[in-house]
Order: C-alpha cells, then sequence, then structure tokens
C-alpha cells in the first residue's frame, strides 16, 4: 500500500518538474517562468521527497526527507521573490501584451538612493520595449 | 531476458527519473537561450530543484541514505546561490 502511494507521489513530482520545466521554456516572459518554476518546481520537488521518506521506514530517513520540504517550502517564495523584485528593479521587459501593472507607478524615483538615473532610463526602456 | 531489461522502463522510478532528465533538458535550453540573466537564474534554480529530486530518487534506487543529505545540501546552497544572483542582478541595491 505504502509502496503504491510512494510511487504515485514520485511519478505526480516528476510530472510537475517536468511541467514546470515545459513553462520555463515555453512562457514569454520572465515573470510567467518564474510563475511556472517557483510553484511546479518547488511542489514536485516536495513530492518527490515526500515519496522517498515514505519508501524508507525509517524515522529518520523521513524526519531527513520532511526537513527538506520544509526548508524547499519556505526557501522557494523568498528566493522568487527577490529574484523578480531585482529583475524589475532593473527593467526585465514584460510581455508585449501584458495588460496589467500595477508596480508600475508604485516605485518612487525620489526614494531610491543611489541611482535613480539608471533605474528611471531602465524603465524607459522597458516601457519602450514593452509598448506601453 | 533483453526483455526483461527493456520492460524495466516502465517501472515507475525509472519513468519518473527519465521525465526529470527531460526536465532537465528543457531548463537547460532555457539557460542557453535565456535573454536576460534573471531568465537563467530562473533556469539554474529549476535544475537545482529538478537535481535535488534526482538525487532523491536515486538514493532510492541504490539504497544510499547518504545521498539524501546531499539533496537538502544541494536545495540550501541552490537558495543561496539564487539570493547571491538576486543581489548581484539588482546591483547591490537593498532588496
Amino acid at each position: 500500500m505504502s509502496d503504491v502511494i510512494g510511487k504515485v507521489l514520485l511519478i505526480s513530482g516528476a510530472s510537475f518538474m517536468l511541467i514546470a520545466a515545459i513553462g520555463v521554456l515555453r512562457m514569454p516572459d520572465l515573470m510567467m517562468r518564474m510563475h511556472a518554476v517557483t510553484k511546479a518546481g518547488a511542489l514536485g520537488t516536495s513530492l518527490v521527497l515526500f515519496s522517498v521518506a515514505i519508501n524508507y521506514r525509517e524515522l529518520a530517513v523521513a524526519s531527513l526527507a520532511l526537513a527538506g520540504v520544509a526548508f524547499i517550502i519556505l526557501t522557494a517564495p523568498v528566493a522568487a521573490h527577490m529574484i523578480a523584485r531585482a529583475a524589475y528593479w532593473v527593467g526585465v521587459p514584460l510581455w508585449e501584451d501584458t495588460i496589467m501593472d500595477d508596480l508600475r507607478d508604485q516605485y518612487d524615483p525620489h526614494l531610491s538612493g543611489s541611482d535613480n538615473a539608471s533605474r528611471k532610463n531602465a524603465r524607459e526602456e522597458r516601457d519602450t520595449q514593452s509598448g506601453a | 531476458m533483453i526483455f526483461n531489461y527493456m520492460m524495466r522502463i516502465f517501472d515507475p522510478i525509472n519513468i519518473a527519473m527519465l521525465m526529470m532528465t527531460g526536465a532537465l533538458l528543457l531548463a537547460f535550453v532555457r539557460l542557453v537561450r535565456g535573454p536576460s540573466l534573471p531568465d537563467r537564474v530562473v533556469a539554474l534554480d529549476l535544475i537545482a530543484s529538478v537535481t535535488v529530486g534526482l538525487t532523491a530518487t536515486y538514493a532510492v534506487v541504490t539504497n544510499h541514505v547518504d545521498l539524501l543529505h546531499i539533496a537538502v545540501m544541494l536545495a540550501l546552497i541552490a537558495f543561496l546561490g539564487t539570493v547571491a544572483f538576486a543581489i548581484f542582478v539588482g546591483k547591490g541595491e537593498k532588496v
């Protein structure tokens, strides 16, 4: 019984990873690629680690795998948020059919500190590239 | 004999490892093609998580529990690498 559950978890985790990879290859835009990777990838890894925890019927191994799951679930959103924020900051172009960019007017250029000019340039460059 | 060998491809563990290898290849294509640095960082992040999954699966296949330690440590170091790349991409701004 637990064999079957472990294999089902393994296959579904691998499927999630494959879906994440297809998403990162096919999506048109950095944010959409991250949308595919950071959720499906983290879920896939967590499912595979769950399957390992079920496969070995040992407390030490199961606790190690569950610690890995907890760590991945804690760190994946943080890493994704940091890289998305940095990418938006430096003006990575959005998809040309983007209809909504709520952050666009939220960054005040006067609050930025060191390099106002480069950020303004980056924002203008992004706007011309994305045709907004 | 060879039939048995070929039927092993339908073993769920082998199917899962094949899927993860395909994911690795697709992420590698994005790593090479990615138009900007954050795209490559995202692809690297995915490669790290798929490698964690592959290592954990291999720990099941070979019955080596030590490989599981490697998987967890790899997840940790991939997180640190992504954070470092994020600070580097943001030109050292406080993110």
